[in-house]
């Protein structure tokens, strides 16, 4: 039997906000339990909401990124289901008219083919808090700093065909999140957060198969694992006879399964109605635009200009654009050398390989931007080879001293002394008599060998250019 | 002195008469006496209060002088007021020190006035009695076999015998204004968004309004000359100019043009309130006043439409009620489902429940076209007959309550209970200013008119009530069921 | 609209509230009779009415992204049934 895998994801992403949704307190991460709750959050009575104007503008910045429909009036709703971690006993979100409408963005494919993928929506709601389950004598604790931090709600089309399109979106989504720098979308820190709505279907059918929600998955490798787990467990379910059932499912990495929830065995009625104490949010064109032009330019479209300036390949190209910081990173280097290929084949390799190997973002790469032009710089000006300089780039994450002093200090200058390489020349031709009756007469591949040795017996550094004239003037070619 | 108004007794402080001091012990003491009669009273803050005094009369010898300076004031408990016991009328709150002040109550103390205390109430704001209070029903100083009226019916009472200057009441369907015009007294709800929510205890959020209770218009004026304004910590507060309430008092009301609205002098009004309003619209017409029939076609439908906003927006609103952060959680939950249930059962009483089912009800899946919506679009209907009348009257006059004060217990039927509202729940519908004001008595009790203007008149409606008392002396009256009770 | 006691226990613990079966039947019959109250908005035609959520035909302020707020937790726990280590207690959350 032939499956087809729909995917509808709806991505949580945290606002990067000073302050909550609706109240002056602060939003850090990790701070000390119900420090950061204060009597807004906590649902004392009488208190109300005012709305971050912050919060409204990245989500407007949002919508605009993807080419949504902005809505010019949005309705907060109130959300009415009762648990501990909810203070007020319904969560503030918005129905019916979201800030942000329908939009799209751009995934590539693993073929390079590239699929555009829709957005539903996307509408601020507020966060709720943490229940913790240590035991507390049978009891759990609740942390409520995390309560009324800003989230948009970021839902997609059912247009996802397999767990690989959905994480292929999933980053496209938090790279656009990054250049747009409204959130740290830190997966593991739950400041993105993934829902997957999952269901199969025969291929070639056009309805839709009855689908499961997947909650708590909190790595992009996860929504890979957990959205193929639960394909296979539906299958098993169909091809057994059995029906999918509508429910809510959760994660547990460490087991790589999904499990029905228990909380939400009674199907919810969250009785949504216009949260009355606030008013509908209405803003202009002059505020979208004031908006749209401090957005900074977004992946897609710095990617086909690091093709079109920089003669990057497309690959090459897709790599850099990944993260804003990566890309920026690039730039610098390429405008202070002038040579993007050069450029982009140590920032995509060496210095990507580094980063890689020590688990390290590139904002936390010790060697900025500057310094690995600097680097780059000896080579064009032949006081390095290109291979000295990968030994000079490992010095230069213990040593922060400058690329020239590390150079010098550690005697990994070229040598261009025509003095001192004609007595390398003089030495090689000597001790391989064979090889250069084979040069003279006529094998001219052998002088790749006899430049070989000369390096060899530089320990690198003579310069190989000047090496081979020298060598081919001696030999009488 | 205490039974004199609060611009009498601005008057009296300013020329040293008597100090705050004196003033205030005085209520206190009348407090002592007649509280455990009444019961307008929840929490009574003596120390407190005599401070405050003695920091207005200080302030009065520094050469402060502002109207409410050192005047005794109480508080609905339905404020949130710092330091101090915040009940709301409910069990569910029996605990609850509020770590806050309500705008409101900053108002206030910076105007300088001394809270006495914290009025008795229906349980969250939800009656028409005073009789759903945790704390006990209030009696009405008139006759004290009878309700107050609700929900600020602690405050009215309080107002009425003599127990405070002034105080302050919050309307979402007629509570102030009902409770007013039961105990003998002025009572005005301002305009929704006129005076801030915040740290007020939500009740229906798109129509509760805090107002005032007191012995005249005039007092009236001055207390929402404080309270008015707006405030950034409450989305719903207006952003328009705060008039002198207290300038434009005597103002002429040659011409002025006064509804009547057909369906508020209709089937269930008693006879002896009409008698009494019709005297009062004659005493309009030698002032300068015309009167003119007007319609309100959708009027009947009000508490119907009421009866859905309302209970909806307090399911959501009660929800916080859950035993976790503060207030009541019940003995021994087993588990968290029981903590809830039992918790807000016990919590809560009967009436608050009732409304609660109603709200959850009229709000669940495949309900909400037909109840929320629709109610929705009633009060669409509503607000725009008043728009319509408003074109061709200043101010729309008719009778507070269809009768005067009933008997505790006589009303055991909700339904029944909620019809009381009909003259004034539309109005909230509408989110415009009322205000009640003692025309009369029918076989000892006092009866109510009440006066409608439109989005923000209230210094009109404060004028056309001020002329009225300028030329009576209904709101004088005092109750006598005080004296006789031992 | 009449209902009936099952409905009402539906409503009740969307509600979280508990109803024993003694209050079951008054409750059920308090409720219908309101219920027929509020019925009576059936007998007009609203169709085309724009619905009024609010009195106010106003709009949404907003406030600066500035935190005003500062560490309360002793002062605002102490105000809580049940505290430890800082968190609010409940009987045990099963997701």
């Amino acid at each position: 039997m032939e499956w087809e895998t729909v995917i509808g994801l709806e991505v949580h992403v945290q606002l990067s906000t000073a302050s909550k949704l609706f109240s002056g307190s602060a939003t850090q991460f990790g701070a000390a339990p119900n420090t950061q709750a204060n009597i807004f959050d906590l649902a004392l009575p009488g208190t109300l909401p005012v709305l971050n104007e912050s919060a409204l503008a990245m989500a407007v910045r949002f919508g605009l990124a993807i080419g949504a429909h902005i809505g010019k009036r949005s309705v907060f709703d109130r959300k009415n289901y009762f648990y501990p971690d909810l203070p007020k006993g319904y969560q503030v979100s918005q129905l019916d008219f979201p800030t942000v409408g329908k939009g799209q963005l751009t995934i590539t494919l693993e073929d390079g083919s590239e699929k555009v993928i829709g957005v539903t929506r996307a509408h601020m709601e507020e966060d709720a808090g943490k229940s913790l389950h240590e035991d507390f004598h049978g009891m759990s604790g609740i942390d409520l700093n995390r309560a009324g931090t800003p989230l948009l709600e970021i839902v997609s089309e059912p247009d996802l065909r397999s767990a690989k399109e959905a994480v292929a979106y999933l980053k496209k989504l938090h790279s656009i999140i990054r250049y747009l720098d409204i959130s740290d979308a830190i997966m593991a820190q739950g400041s993105m957060r993934c829902d997957a709505n999952v269901s199969i279907r025969r291929r070639g059918e056009t309805e839709f198969g009855t689908r499961t929600e997947i909650k708590n998955i909190n790595s992009f490798r996860f929504v890979e694992k957990a959205i193929n787990h639960e394909v296979r467990r539906q299958q098993d379910v169909i091809e057994d006879g059995g029906r999918v059932v509508q429910e809510t499912r959760l994660y547990d990495a460490d087991r790589d399964e999904t499990r029905p929830m228990r909380s939400k065995e009674v199907a919810n009625d969250y009785r949504y109605f216009p949260e009355p104490d606030l008013l509908p949010v209405v803003i202009d064109d002059a505020y979208i635009e004031a908006i749209r032009v401090t957005l900074p330019e977004l992946p897609d479209a710095r990617k086909a200009r690091f093709i079109s300036d920089y003669k990057l390949s497309e690959y090459d190209a897709g790599v850099l654009v990944a993260t804003r910081e990566m890309a920026d990173y690039f730039e610098q280097v390429a405008q202070a050398t002038g040579d993007a290929k050069l450029a982009a084949n140590w920032v995509s390799q060496d210095l990507q390989g580094l980063l890689n190997k020590h688990h390290w973002d590139i904002t936390e790469s010790p060697i900025q931007a500057d310094r690995l032009a600097d680097l780059l710089k000896r080579i064009q000006d032949s006081t390095i080879s290109g291979k000295i300089a990968k030994t000079v780039f490992e010095a230069m994450l213990d040593d922060t001293a400058s690329v020239d002093s590390i150079i010098e200090s550690k005697g990994l200058k070229q040598v261009t002394d025509t003095g001192e390489i004609e007595k390398l020349v003089e030495t090689v031709i000597a001790e391989n008599p064979d090889q250069v009756q084979q040069f003279r007469d006529g094998k001219e591949q052998v002088i790749g060998f006899l430049v070989g040795q000369a390096m060899k017996l530089s320990k690198g550094k003579a310069n190989p250019a000047q090496v081979n004239e020298l060598l081919r003037a001696k030999m009488g070619s | 002195m205490i039974e004199k108004t609060v611009a009498e007794l601005s008057a009296a402080l300013a020329s040293g008469e008597f100090s705050s001091v004196e003033l205030t012990q005085a209520y206190l003491d009348h407090i002592e006496r007649h509280n455990a009669t009444l019961n307008a009273y929840i929490t009574v803050c003596a120390e407190s209060a005599l401070a405050q005094a003695r920091a207005a009369d200080a302030a009065r010898a520094a050469g402060a002088n502002n109207p409410l300076l050192g005047i005794p004031i109480a508080h609905k408990d339905i404020f949130c007021t710092e330091g101090v016991l915040t009940t709301c009328g409910s069990k569910m709150l029996h605990n609850f020190v509020s770590p806050y002040n309500a705008t409101v109550i900053e108002k206030f103390n910076a105007a300088g006035a001394v809270m006495l205390g914290k009025t008795n109430m229906d349980e969250f704001a939800m009656g028409s009695s005073n009789e759903t209070s945790y704390y006990g029903p209030v009696r009405n100083p008139w006759d004290l076999e009878r309700v107050p009226g609700g929900s600020s019916g602690g405050s009215a009472a309080a107002v009425a015998a003599d127990l405070c200057a002034m105080a302050t009441g919050t309307d979402t369907g007629g509570s102030i204004r009902q409770p007013a015009a039961f105990s003998g007294i002025t009572g005005l709800k301002p305009s929704y968004g006129r005076v801030s929510r915040w740290g007020m205890i939500a009740f229906a959020s798109s129509l509760d309004q805090a107002g005032t209770l007191s012995k005249s218009a005039e007092d009236s004026a001055l207390m929402l000359n404080v309270m008015a304004g707006l405030d950034m910590k409450d989305s719903t507060s207006a952003d328009k100019p705060v008039d002198d309430y207290a300038a434009t008092l005597n103002d002429s009301l040659q011409g002025l043009r006064i509804g009547i609205p057909r369906q508020h002098f209709a089937e269930g009004l008693s006879p002896e309130v009409e008698k009494a309003v019709r005297a009062a619209l004659g005493e309009y017409e030698k002032l300068g006043a015309t009167l003119k029939e007007i319609d309100l076609p959708n009027n009947h439908l009000s508490v119907s439409a009421y009866y859905v906003v309302a209970p909806a927006e307090a399911s959501a609103n009660l929800s916080r009620f859950d035993g976790v952060r503060y207030g009541y959680r019940c003995a021994d939950p087993v588990n968290l489902e029981d903590m809830y249930k039992r918790s807000r059962s016990e919590g809560f009483g009967d009436e608050v429940k009732r409304r609660i089912m109603i709200g959850t009800y009229a709000l669940s899946a495949g309900f909400y076209d037909a109840y929320y919506r629709k109610a929705q679009r009633i009060r669409r209907l509503i607000k725009d007959d008043f728009s319509r009348a408003f074109q061709e009257v200043d101010v729309v006059i008719g009778p507070t309550s269809p009768h005067t004060a009933f008997k505790l217990g006589a009303k055991t039927d909700p339904v029944a209970m909620y019809l009381e509202d009909i003259y004034t729940i539309a109005v909230n519908l509408a989110g415009l200013p009322g205000i009640s004001i003692p025309v009369g008595t029918a076989a000892g009790l006092p009866v109510g008119m009440q006066l409608v203007g439109p989005d923000f008149a209230e210094a009109k409606l404060l004028n056309i009530a001020h002329q009225f008392q300028c030329h009576t002396d209904w709101h004088r009256q005092k109750p006598g069921a005080l004296g006789k009770e031992a | 609209m009449a209902l009936d006691k099952s409905e009402v226990a539906k409503i009740a613990h969307l509600a979280r509230l508990h109803i024993s079966e003694t209050e079951a039947d008054e409750v059920t019959n308090r409720i219908t009779d309101i219920l027929a109250l509020i019925d009576q908005m059936q007998s007009v035609d609203t169709d085309g009415v724009d619905p009024l959520a609010h009195p106010l035909d106003v709009v949404q302020r907003l406030r600066p992204d500035v935190v005003t707020e500062t560490d309360e937790r002793e002062r605002l726990q102490t105000l809580a049934p049940a505290s430890q280590d800082g968190l609010y207690l409940v009987p045990q959350v099963i997701e």
